[in-house]
């Protein structure tokens, strides 16, 4: 019929200009994939340099080196940065990116959709971190939001809040809010509607299912946080009383919203990182994944369960015995699917020919680090001991060791694994080594300490502390495992650029890997498939590559 | 392995041992999307219900529910550009805007017309009725967002409200004006469909919103 | 080989790690550590014991955990034997090992939460013990307001409480009020925190088990100088306690031989945020200074209750707690002398 598809390069062979203009006008899931994760990534070196310049104040007491608003600024600009602006990013165009490969199909269910959602992310973005130069605002008061990546009322109200400041928190992640939202309909409507043949629902690989799970949960519990933002918008602005206390608004009303959306915004986070390893530990153990039909229960678990457990945030609110206990409830029960995930991962582990790749590094390190996150987090479900803990050093260790330890670290085995089949090209496995074991020992001694210092009585968002309080030691320690991670950092920014250029070529398939997007080229033709698949069980490469033994005997 | 051979994973020798292909019930990707869509959107006007119901009965001072509001189904409340007006005119035209979409799937183009436009003059009606209603209240009764939380609730969530039926209207519009530029045809009915469904939601929302606000929000 | 000197390595520095971390607790507390380990008052006991048993539970798991996953790696890292393409042998699932492991969690979980139930219905007093020791807490930004009620005086900032009263052990019970924003009050040696939430009142229950001075702070931020926003706790024998309430109650010292410095401080501003019973000043933004210099730091914290930093203070108190809400008042040196003469007149 045609002649066989020349192999599409990244960087075609044509004037700057017009490969810019591609990607700028680009419908192509592949590209807006790519355009998500690159802008996530900047983000995190943005982010990383914000707390780069925190530990560097709090590595001793009274240090002295910022003044507190701008700490304030900048804890309040890395939380918000990093989970808005690089988690959600790089999770949505890594669904992008896989969703319709994996599933067979040609694109996403709306391509100008996907890229309206695309651009209104980046403009969010760019509003959020304009207002350090735009905020001045009234009395020269403002610069960039300094509330807290959470803004709780009513230091949020303009009595607390002079110049604009909290308008741009506002404003960047409601905008930014409505193209997550886009992303989200658009990746349940593809995964719905457009498998390829054969594939059932049961059939799809699991990366594929959670991030399903993922997007509902997006679609559900970022319209709660439109709604609080423009509530306190227009306490702002036109002089609404939601929050306002005097005017018989509740301070609580803001907590209780949300974290209506924070709690599930943040298993919004962590389930790509669960369907990463999903695909990536079964390859490079040489099994199949241990329980898929229990694995998609439990994910269908978490997600449930995750809109009902908010109030762990709030604990220490002075809330009425009975609402904390039930929610206390709620909050152990999730860690049951949790555990659930984790067991199934360590059992497909068991009886494999594990294979030491980079990217199996990062998933080890993942199972490692978020076991430990998982466990402090029940510790501080335990009522009583938040009490103590809650709003200390101790919960921004545990949520750094789960959505750093545990996210970041699967990112970086997705990019490791997923870069040869979006480039063609390999990266350099001794360079990723170097990264993993710097992150490894950085991450560790950074957030490790911080438990610690936890339990000793430090609080959060201080921008400094007394030399009296024993807390030296520890901060110290935190602030020295920055340097191995920003070293690794590097490592890898450099093995992405010269690999780019010169890495070694990737093929359809250099791990032996068993879903789709490896039976194509590398990178895929803007068609994806060339003939509709058609699949019979979960591994259909498997079935291919071993038609002694197909999997659709087995499942 | 390229993508050049088969993309059949079959794995299996001969033809007659190979299980049959698992059926995806794959659904229609117009009919999802704008169901996701409306979930989004319920969660976002359940939030500002939530709120308003939370609020209710908490204003320190001001116009109170019961001082600018007649009680509900009242008289007062039927008289021309009225609430209870207004939502019969809202209601009715989900009624005409099915019609409009029946007419369409059989290609009856004029019947169309006839119903499309009478569905965006009861929702322009509507609207028109919640401006006089906001004119009442800012002008007459003094009640504003910044009043008292009573005005913040009312005016946010029935200001949500009537900016999505502004919406809808927009979008009726535009289709108004391409079936009379003559780009719409029996084969689109599915499409317009979509927006009918959007139209439903928005209505039905606002049987919510006038419970809250003139029912519940009245007595509580 | 490599694959088990680096499981070793791993299994090792997870060791040395986690029990770096375990040396607060062992090792013996300096008083001023504000430490959950180091509990004095019966909340906070409560809550360790608590702990210990959920730390317990998360240790054993993680050992066992962990241990499964570096025996995996060494036992089943791919020999060079085995990289001839073949397969291990796939395994599916078993539903007997997937029922055990959601059911055991779910025990575990069910337990842990019996015991922390009864925890939060023992801690959590929503009325105060017979015979406590009542004080109203009102946070503001950025120091702490303690109106001791009947006893008839306001302070700031340090909190003194008996340890007994006619020989009983006496329990305290904060009434918790906001002045502007959210704040918390947390000093971990006594108890949990509390949130300080404006439009809402909460309380605190402690009961003292041991005299000293117990530090803690502002655990919710509040803006600017969240971050010195100090609470120190007195726990003082009966005795001591009394002597320091008797003080307490009296009106300011009226000294004549800083009688010039009183009179600066009457006729400015100062008298419409601070509040000096027995004289004019009655303002109440800003800390009561009727027994200012009973206290040990300025500032709340901020800085340390001399007469050098008490200069500094009132010179400009900027220079020391930027952002806070008390302005340089202007004053020439001359006069800032005098006053400062004055308000160390002030017991």
């Amino acid at each position: 019929m045609t002649a066989a598809p020349e192999t599409p390069r990244l960087l075609a062979n044509a004037p700057a200009l017009s490969k810019l203009h591609q990607w700028v006008v680009t419908v192509d899931h592949k590209k807006l994939g790519l355009m998500y994760i690159m802008s996530g990534l900047v983000f995190f070196i943005i982010g990383g340099l914000e707390a780069v310049m925190m530990r560097w104040q709090l590595a001793w007491s009274d240090m002295g080196v910022l003044m507190p608003d701008e700490f304030n600024r900048l804890f309040t600009m890395h939380g918000t940065t990093m989970v808005f602006f690089v988690g959600m990013p790089i999770l949505l165009g890594s669904a992008n990116y896989l969703v319709p490969l994996m599933i067979g199909t040609r694109d996403m269910a709306f391509p100008r959709l996907n890229a309206f959602g695309f651009w209104l992310f980046l403009l969010g973005g760019l509003l959020l971190y304009f207002s350090y130069f735009g905020g001045q605002g009234l009395y020269g008061m403002g610069s960039a939001p300094d509330v807290g990546w959470f803004a709780y009322a009513p230091l949020t109200e303009r009595t607390f809040s002079r110049g604009h400041s909290t308008d741009y928190w506002i404003l960047g992640l409601l905008v930014s809010g409505f193209g997550s939202i886009a992303t989200g309909i658009n990746l349940v409507a593809t995964t719905l509607c457009m498998r390829c043949k054969g594939m059932s629902l049961m059939k799809m690989p699991l990366f594929v299912w959670i991030m399903l799970i993922d997007a509902i949960l997006i679609v559900i519990a970022m319209p709660p946080l439109a709604a609080s933002q423009v509530m306190l918008l227009f306490d702002r602005s036109l002089g609404a009383h939601f929050f306002d206390v005097q005017g018989g608004g509740s301070a609580v009303l803001w907590q209780n919203l949300f974290w209506f959306f924070g709690h599930p915004e943040v298993y919004i986070l962590i389930l790509p990182a669960f369907a990463f390893v999903s695909e990536i530990i079964p390859v490079f153990c040489r099994k199949v994944i241990f329980g898929y039909p229990l694995m998609v229960a439990a994910t269908v678990a978490i997600g449930f369960i995750s809109m009902g457990v908010w109030v762990h945030h709030m604990f220490s609110v002075g809330l009425s015995p009975a609402v904390n206990t039930a929610f206390m409830a709620s909050t152990m029960l999730i860690a049951v699917p949790t555990g659930i995930k984790m067991f199934n991962w360590v059992a497909t582990m068991y009886g494999g020919r594990i294979r030491l790749h980079t990217p199996m590094l990062f998933s080890i390190g993942f199972l490692v680090q978020f076991l430990f996150g998982g466990l402090t987090g029940i510790m501080l479900a335990v009522v009583p001991f938040d009490w103590q803990v809650s709003d200390s050093y101790f919960v921004v260790g545990h949520f750094h060791y789960v959505l750093f330890g545990g996210l970041v670290f699967t990112i970086f085995a997705a990019i490791f694994y997923w870069f040869p089949k979006a480039s063609g090209k390999m990266l350099s496995e001794k360079l990723g080594k170097w990264q993993f074991w710097l992150l490894l020992i950085g991450f560790n001694l950074t957030f490790g300490p911080m438990h610690v210092s936890g339990m000793l009585g430090m609080p959060r968002r201080i921008y400094t502390y007394h030399a009296d309080r024993g807390w030296e030691f520890w901060n110290l320690l935190t602030s020295i495992g920055v340097i191995f991670q920003v070293l690794a950092v590097a490592f890898f920014a450099y093995n992405v650029i010269r690999s780019l250029r010169k890495g070694k070529p990737a093929g359809d398939d250099p791990w032996d890997a068993w879903t789709l997007e490896w039976s194509t080229t590398s990178p895929p033709p803007a068609w994806n498939y060339d003939v509709d698949p058609e699949v019979r069980s979960r591994r259909p490469l498997w079935d291919k590559k071993h038609p002694e033994d197909p999997d659709w005997k087995y499942e | 392995m390229s993508s050049l051979d088969t993309n059949t994973f079959d794995g299996a020798a001969s033809l007659d041992t190979l299980p049959p292909l698992a059926p995806t019930h794959n659904l229609p990707k117009g009919k999802m999307g704008v169901s996701m869509l409306i979930l989004t959107e319920i969660f976002f006007f359940g939030t500002l219900i939530a709120v308003y119901l939370f609020y209710i009965g908490k204003d320190l001072s001001g116009p109170y529910p019961t001082d600018v509001f007649a009680p509900p189904f009242a008289a007062e409340t039927w008289t021309p550009l009225s609430v209870s007006f207004n939502s019969v005119f809202l209601l009715t035209s989900s009624i005409w805007i099915v019609l409009a979409i029946k007419a369409l799937e059989r290609g009856a183009m004029g019947r169309f017309l006839f119903f499309w436009s009478l569905t965006i003059t009861f929702g322009a009606v509507f609207l028109l009725g919640t401006g006089v209603e906001w004119y009442g209240l800012i002008a007459q009764d003094g009640l504003w967002i910044d009043t008292n939380l009573f005005g913040s609730c009312y005016y946010t969530l029935v200001g949500f409200h009537a900016a999505h039926v502004a919406i809808g209207l927009s979008l009726m519009t535009l289709v108004l004006v391409l079936t009379l530029c003559g780009y719409n045809h029996k084969r689109h009915a599915g499409k317009v469909d979509l927006l009918s469904w959007y139209w439903h939601f928005v209505d039905g929302v606002w049987i919510f919103v006038f419970t809250v606000v003139y029912i519940i929000g009245y007595y509580g | 080989m490599t694959a088990r000197v680096i499981a070793i390595a791993w299994a090792l520095g997870l060791f040395v790690v986690h029990a770096a971390m375990a040396a607060p607790i062992c090792a013996p507390g300096q008083p001023e550590m504000p430490s959950m380990f180091l509990p004095r008052s019966e909340p906070a006991e409560i809550i360790l014991d608590i702990t210990w048993l959920v730390t317990g539970i998360c240790a054993v798991i993680f050992v066992i955990m962990e241990g499964l996953i570096i025996w995996a790696i060494i036992r089943y890292r791919q020999r060079r034997s085995e990289a001839d393409g073949s397969e291990p042998p796939q395994v599916y699932g078993s539903n007997p090992i997937e029922l055990a492991w959601t059911v055991i969690p779910l025990l575990i979980v069910f337990i842990l939460f019996l015991v922390s139930a009864r925890g939060i219905f023992e801690i959590d007093k929503q009325e105060p013990p017979p015979g406590s020791l009542e004080v109203t807490v009102v946070g503001h930004r950025w120091w702490w307001e303690f109106d001791y009620g009947e006893l008839g005086f306001v302070t700031a900032n340090e909190l003194h409480v008996p340890l007994t009263k006619d020989g009983e052990a006496q329990s305290v019970f904060l009434t918790l009020e906001s002045a502007d924003v959210l704040h918390s009050f947390w000093v971990p040696q006594l108890a949990g925190k509390k949130d300080v939430v404006p439009g809402r009142v909460n309380h605190l229950w402690l009961k003292p088990r041991q005299m000293g001075t117990y530090v803690g702070q502002c655990a919710e931020y509040c803006g600017n100088q969240h971050a010195n926003m100090l609470i120190t706790v007195y726990v003082h024998s009966e005795e001591d306690f009394d002597k320091w309430v008797a003080n307490q109650q009296r009106d300011a010292v009226e000294d004549a031989a800083v009688a010039d410095g009183r009179d600066i401080f009457m006729r400015t501003a100062c008298i419409n945020c601070h509040t000096i019973r027995g004289t004019v000043a009655d303002g109440t933004f800003a800390p009561d200074l009727t027994h200012l210099m009973s206290r040990n730091v300025l500032g709340a914290g901020a800085a340390a209750n001399t007469p050098d930093r008490l200069r500094e203070w009132v010179w400009d108190p900027q220079n020391i707690k930027p952002g806070c809400d008390m302005p340089s008042m202007k004053l020439s040196h001359d006069d800032t002398d005098r006053i400062c003469a004055y308000l160390e007149t002030l017991k």
